[in-house]
C-alpha cells in the first residue's frame, strides 16, 4: 500500500438534504480533527429543506489544504437521483460505498473503482430500535460506521465526534454510537477492502479549533462592541446573525434583571435594515447588518445616504451566486466591484477582504473602529465557502486592545470649542467631527441629510459647497489606503505573481505548492482591502506576468486594478476566472498559470521574413 | 402667576428657544401651521431641546423638521425611510424623544412598508402625517392618501381608491391613532402634547392643504372642503403630570385615558360615545366618515399599556450608545471558555 494514500484523500458524501446526514458528515470530520489529522470540511447543498441532492466533502492533506479538491477518493453514495452521476467523480482506484439497494448503471457500473455495498435501510430497518423518522437519520450515521472501518477511524475519536455534535443529548448520542457500531460491524463481517486509502493519527491539528467564518464574524463584532444589530434573513448571512445573537444572550444579559446590553431587530427588509443601522449609529451606538447579494442590492439607496451624511455602518456581505436570486446556496466572489461603489452618484467605501476565519474575525472588529474613525459606511466582504464552511483555525485572540470611536465632540469638548461645523476638515485628514443626539449642549444639535450641505450642514445647492464637500471624501476615503490592511506578500524576485483576495487564497496555497514542483514558482500577493494600498502597485511593478485569480465571470478585482494602475502596468495583468458556484480549486489556478509560464519561456516565434 | 412664568416652560425655556431655521414651503402651507404647533406642543410639554430627535424623511413635509427646535439634532434621511432610521436611533439611545415628521407620499406610498412595520414594533415616536393628497415637490402628482375621485387642479381625477393611513394603523394594532387639521391648533396641540407624552408609536395624521397644487374645489384635502366635513369625534385636553393642571371639563362628557409617564388625555366627546379603547368602533366611525364624506378629527384609538419596542427588547435605562466597551466585552475567562468549546 503506497504511502501517499495515507491521510491524503477527499471523502464526499452525496445524499438528500433534509436526512440528517450533516450529522454524520460533522461526526467525520470532527473525528479526523480528533485525531490530529487537518480536515477541510466543504458544504455543498442546495436551496431546499428537503429532498434535493447535496453533498459534503471533507479533504484531508498532510499538509493541510483547506481549499476544495476536484476529484473524489471515496464516495459515499446515499441518493439515488445523484448516484450515477456521483460515482463519475470518482477517480480511478477510488472507492464508493454505497446504499446497496442503488441499481449499478451507467457510472454506477464502471469497474476501475472499488464498490461497498451497504443494505443501510435494512440495517435500520431490523437493527435500530427506533421510531422510523429517527431511523431514517440513523441510517445516515451508518455509514460513519462503516466508513471508519474501512479507512481505519480511531473509534474513541468517532466518540468524541459523536459528543461533540450532541454535547447537550446525551441519549441521541447514544442512539448515534449504536448505529456507527452497527456500520463498523457490518463492515467488519460483510466487505473486503481492495482501496488503498487510510487514515492516521497524527499531530496536525495541535492549537486548533474548528469554526465557520460566520460565527467568527459575529464573535468580532461582540468583541467591537456592536450593540445594534438589524438584518433580514437571507442565505449564506443568516447565521452570522444568529450567532451574533446567541452570543449576546449569553455575554451581554444580566442575570439579575434580564437587561440586555443589545438589540437585535429583524427588519421587514434589507432596506429597513440598513436604515436601522445608520440611525443607531448617527444615535452613537455601534451597529451592523449582515447580508448577502441581493441585499446588498437593496441596501445601495441608505449606503449613499450613509456616505454623503457621514455616517458610521458595518456590512458584512457574506457573497453568493448571482445575479439575482442566482444560486444561494452556492459561493463566488460576486460583489467586489458593486460593494466598492455601492449607491448612486459619485460613492466609494472602504471594504475588507478577508480570507481566513481569523481574519473574518479581526476585519469585522476592526471595521467598527474604521466606520467610526472614517465616519462612512464599511463592508466586510465574506463568501458563502469561508462563512458557513467549517475551518481549522488557530482560537480567536482576545481583543486586549481598547476601541476608537472617531472624532464625537462631547458637550466638554463642545465648551472648550469655539466655533463647530459638523462637515468642516479641521485635521485636514477629510474627516469632520460630529456630536450625538442627546449631547446636552446647546451648540450640539445640527441636522444631518442626504440632501446637500455645506460644512456647516446647512441646506445647500452651492456649486462650490457641494464640490468642497465632494473633494473632501474623496480624499477621506483615499486615506483609507493606509488605515486597511496592507496586502500579504511572498516574493522571491520570480516573474510571475498571483494576485487574488478573499477565500481564493486556500486554492492558491496549493496551486503555489503544485507550480513549484513542475518549476513554474510564482510570487503571490494577496489583497486585503480597497481603496487599493500603495505596495499593491509596487509588488505588481516588481513582476512581468501578473495572474488575477478571483471566484466571478468579470474580473472585478481586475478592473478595479486597471482604474487604479498606471497604464503600463495594465498589459501585464491577466484574469484567471472560475465561476460555477463551487469554491475554486488549485487546478482552476495551476493550468492557467502553468500555461503562461510556460508561453514566456519559450522564445518568441520568427518571423517568416527574418 | 407673573409675566416671566407665563413666557418660560417647567425647564426655563421660552417658546423662542423651540424654533428652527425661517420656512422655505410656501406661503400659506398648511404645513408651516403644523410647525407653529409642534413647536406649542414642545415648549409646552418642556420638552429638553438636546434631547429631541428630529426625524423625517422626503418631500415638503419632511423639510418641517429644519423649522423647529434647531438646538436639537434632527435627521433629513430618505424617502420613506424615516422609520427605520428612527428605530436604529431610539435603540441606540432610549433617552431621546423621537418626533418623527412625514408626508402623505413619504408614508403612504414609497414608505408604506416601513410605516406598518414601526407601527407593528410600537416604537416610541410621534409620528406626524403632514397630509396633503398631492405630492408638492414634483408638482402636483396624486398620492395614496388622495380620495377616490378627487381631482388635481389640471382637473384630473382620482381612479384610485385612498389607503386611510390611520385605519390601517388601528388595524395593525397601533397605540395611539389620531387625526387633525393643520389650522386647528386648538385641537392639534393637546393631541400632539398627548402624543409626546405617549409611549409607543403614536400617529397623527393631520390635514395640511396645499395651497399650490391641491386647495381648489374638486380636492377633499382644501381647507374649504376641511371645514366643511370636519367631523370632530372629540377635543381632547392634555394634562402633562408635572406640572399638574387641572381643567375645566365636566366629568359626564369627558373620557380620561392614563398615559405611561403618568399624565392623562381626557377627551371631550362630541359624539357623545365614541370609545378611545375600541378599535372596531374606531374603523366603523372612520368607514361611516368617509361614506358620508366626512373628515374624522380627534384621537381616534389609544392603547397605553402595549409595551414599546424598547420595553419588549428588555433594553437597559442607560442607553447603548452610552455602554462603555467593558459593559460589552465577554472577559478573558467566558473567551477562552468559549473557544475550548470550539472543535
Amino acid at each position: 500500500m503506497a504511502d501517499g494514500n495515507v491521510n491524503d484523500l477527499c471523502i464526499q458524501a452525496a445524499t438528500v438534504n433534509g436526512s440528517g446526514s450533516q450529522s454524520s458528515n460533522l461526526v467525520i470530520t470532527k473525528a479526523l480533527f480528533h485525531m490530529g489529522i487537518p480536515v477541510a470540511a466543504k458544504n455543498v447543498f442546495p436551496s431546499n429543506i428537503e429532498g434535493l441532492p447535496t453533498w459534503y466533502d471533507i479533504r484531508i492533506t498532510p499538509r493541510g489544504y483547506q481549499c476544495r479538491k476536484r476529484s473524489v477518493d471515496i464516495l459515499i453514495g446515499m441518493n439515488p437521483a445523484t448516484f450515477a452521476d456521483d460515482a463519475g467523480n470518482v477517480r480511478p482506484g477510488g472507492a464508493v460505498i454505497h446504499e446497496a439497494a442503488l441499481p449499478r448503471v451507467g457510472a454506477a457500473g464502471r469497474e476501475d473503482v472499488a464498490w461497498y455495498p451497504v443494505p443501510f435501510a435494512r440495517l435500520a430497518r431490523e437493527r435500530i430500535d427506533a421510531k422510523p423518522d429517527l431511523r431514517k437519520y440513523l441510517q445516515n450515521m451508518i455509514y460513519v460506521g462503516v466508513l471508519a472501518e474501512l479507512i481505519g477511524l480511531d473509534p474513541a475519536a468517532v466518540e468524541r465526534g459523536v459528543h461533540d455534535q450532541f454535547r447537550t443529548k446525551p441519549a441521541a448520542a447514544e442512539l448515534n454510537l449504536e448505529a456507527i457500531r452497527l456500520g463498523v460491524e457490518y463492515a467488519r463481517e460483510h466487505l473486503v477492502k481492495t482501496d488503498p486509502f487510510r487514515v492516521e493519527a497524527m499531530d496536525g491539528t495541535a492549537g486548533r479549533i474548528l469554526l465557520d467564518g460566520n460565527r467568527a464574524a459575529a464573535l468580532g463584532a461582540l468583541m467591537a462592541g456592536c450593540t445594534v444589530l438589524a438584518w433580514y434573513p437571507i442565505t449564506p448571512s443568516s447565521s452570522l446573525c444568529e450567532a451574533l445573537i446567541e452570543h449576546a444572550q449569553r455575554f451581554r444579559v444580566d442575570p439579575e434583571t434580564g437587561e440586555r446590553r443589545f438589540a437585535a431587530v429583524q427588519a421587514e427588509d434589507e432596506l429597513a435594515a440598513i436604515g436601522m443601522v445608520l440611525g443607531a449609529t448617527w444615535a452613537g451606538a455601534r451597529a451592523m447588518t449582515a447580508t448577502s447579494g441581493p441585499g446588498i442590492s437593496l441596501m445601495a439607496e441608505l449606503t449613499g445616504l450613509g456616505y454623503y451624511a457621514e455616517l458610521p455602518a458595518v456590512v458584512v456581505d457574506v457573497q453568493r451566486a448571482g445575479p439575482s436570486t442566482g444560486l444561494p446556496t452556492r459561493t463566488m466572489q460576486g460583489d467586489v466591484a458593486f460593494v466598492h461603489a455601492l449607491s448612486h452618484g459619485d460613492t466609494r467605501h472602504p471594504v475588507l477582504l478577508p480570507g481566513t476565519v481569523t481574519e473574518v474575525y479581526e476585519d469585522t472588529r476592526r471595521a467598527f473602529d474604521l466606520a467610526d474613525r472614517l465616519q462612512t459606511p464599511v463592508f466586510v466582504l465574506s463568501d458563502l465557502d469561508l462563512g458557513m464552511n467549517l475551518w481549522m483555525t488557530p482560537p480567536l485572540p482576545y481583543a486586549d486592545e481598547g476601541i476608537d470611536r472617531g472624532k464625537v465632540l462631547d458637550a466638554e469638548a463642545l465648551e472648550r470649542t469655539r466655533d463647530w461645523g459638523r462637515y468642516r476638515d479641521v485635521d485636514g485628514d477629510g474627516i469632520p467631527y460630529r456630536t450625538l443626539p442627546g449631547t446636552p449642549h446647546p451648540r450640539a444639535g445640527f441636522l444631518t441629510r442626504g440632501s446637500g450641505h455645506d460644512e456647516n450642514a446647512f441646506y445647500s445647492e452651492s456649486p462650490r459647497a457641494y464640490r468642497d464637500t465632494m473633494e473632501r471624501l474623496r480624499r477621506k476615503i483615499d486615506g483609507a489606503r493606509m488605515l486597511l490592511p496592507a496586502p500579504q506578500v511572498e516574493e522571491a524576485g520570480r516573474p510571475g505573481l498571483v494576485v487574488a483576495y478573499g477565500t481564493t487564497h486556500h486554492a492558491v496555497i496549493e496551486a503555489r505548492d503544485r507550480l513549484g514542483e513542475a518549476g513554474a514558482a510564482v510570487d503571490y500577493m494577496r489583497v486585503r482591502g480597497l481603496p487599493l494600498h500603495p505596495l499593491v502597485a509596487e509588488v505588481i511593478e516588481r513582476h512581468e506576468r501578473v495572474y488575477v485569480v478571483e471566484q466571478n465571470r468579470d474580473g472585478q478585482m481586475e478592473a478595479i486594478l486597471r482604474q487604479e494602475l498606471p497604464g503600463t502596468l495594465c498589459d501585464r495583468l491577466r484574469g484567471v476566472r472560475h465561476f460555477n458556484g463551487v469554491p475554486i480549486d488549485a487546478e482552476a489556478i495551476i493550468e492557467p498559470v502553468l500555461a503562461g509560464e510556460a508561453a514566456a519561456r519559450r522564445p518568441p516565434a520568427r518571423s517568416a521574413v527574418a | 402667576m407673573t409675566i416671566a412664568a407665563d413666557k418660560t416652560n417647567r425647564i426655563g425655556l421660552t417658546r423662542d428657544d423651540y424654533r428652527g431655521a425661517h420656512t422655505t414651503l410656501c406661503a400659506g402651507c398648511g404645513h408651516n401651521s403644523i410647525t407653529n404647533h409642534i413647536v406649542k406642543a414642545l415648549h409646552d410639554s418642556a420638552v429638553e431641546p438636546h434631547l429631541l430627535a428630529k426625524m423625517s424623511g422626503i418631500g415638503c413635509s419632511s423639510k418641517a423638521t429644519a423649522y423647529f427646535v434647531d438646538r436639537a439634532h434632527g435627521f433629513n434621511g430618505a424617502h420613506g425611510r424615516m422609520p427605520s432610521l428612527a428605530t436604529g436611533a431610539k435603540l441606540a439611545n432610549r433617552e431621546l424623544v423621537v418626533v418623527g415628521v412625514s408626508g402623505d407620499g413619504d408614508t403612504a406610498s414609497i414608505g408604506l412598508g416601513q410605516y406598518c412595520h414601526m407601527i407593528r414594533r410600537n416604537l416610541d415616536i410621534t409620528y406626524v402625517v403632514e397630509d396633503n393628497g398631492v405630492y408638492g415637490l414634483t408638482k402636483g402628482q396624486l398620492s395614496a392618501t388622495a380620495d377616490l375621485g378627487s381631482t388635481l387642479r389640471k382637473g384630473r381625477a382620482n381612479d384610485y381608491p385612498q389607503i386611510d393611513i390611520c385605519a390601517v394603523a388601528i388595524d395593525l394594532g397601533a397605540s395611539f391613532v389620531a387625526r387633525s387639521f393643520s389650522g386647528d391648533g386648538k385641537q392639534l396641540v393637546p393631541l400632539l402634547r398627548a402624543a409626546l407624552a405617549h409611549r409607543g408609536t403614536a400617529l397623527l395624521d393631520v390635514v395640511s392643504p396645499c395651497v399650490t397644487f391641491n386647495d381648489h374645489a374638486g380636492s377633499t384635502k382644501s381647507y374649504a372642503y376641511v371645514k366643511d366635513h370636519d367631523a370632530p369625534v372629540n377635543t381632547p385636553d392634555f394634562i402633562a403630570f408635572q406640572p399638574e393642571i387641572t381643567v375645566d371639563y365636566d366629568p359626564g362628557t369627558v373620557q380620561d385615558v392614563a398615559l405611561h409617564d403618568g399624565s392623562h388625555i381626557l377627551l371631550r366627546k362630541l359624539d357623545g360615545d365614541h370609545d378611545v379603547r375600541d378599535p372596531v368602533a374606531a374603523l366603523r366611525a372612520l368607514h361611516e366618515a368617509r361614506r358620508s364624506g366626512e373628515i374624522l378629527t380627534g384621537l381616534l384609538y389609544a392603547d397605553p399599556e402595549i409595551d414599546d419596542l424598547c420595553t419588549r427588547e428588555r433594553l437597559p435605562d442607560r442607553p447603548l450608545a452610552h455602554l462603555g466597551i467593558d459593559a460589552l466585552r465577554p472577559s478573558r475567562e467566558q473567551w477562552a471558555a468559549l473557544m475550548a468549546a470550539l472543535v
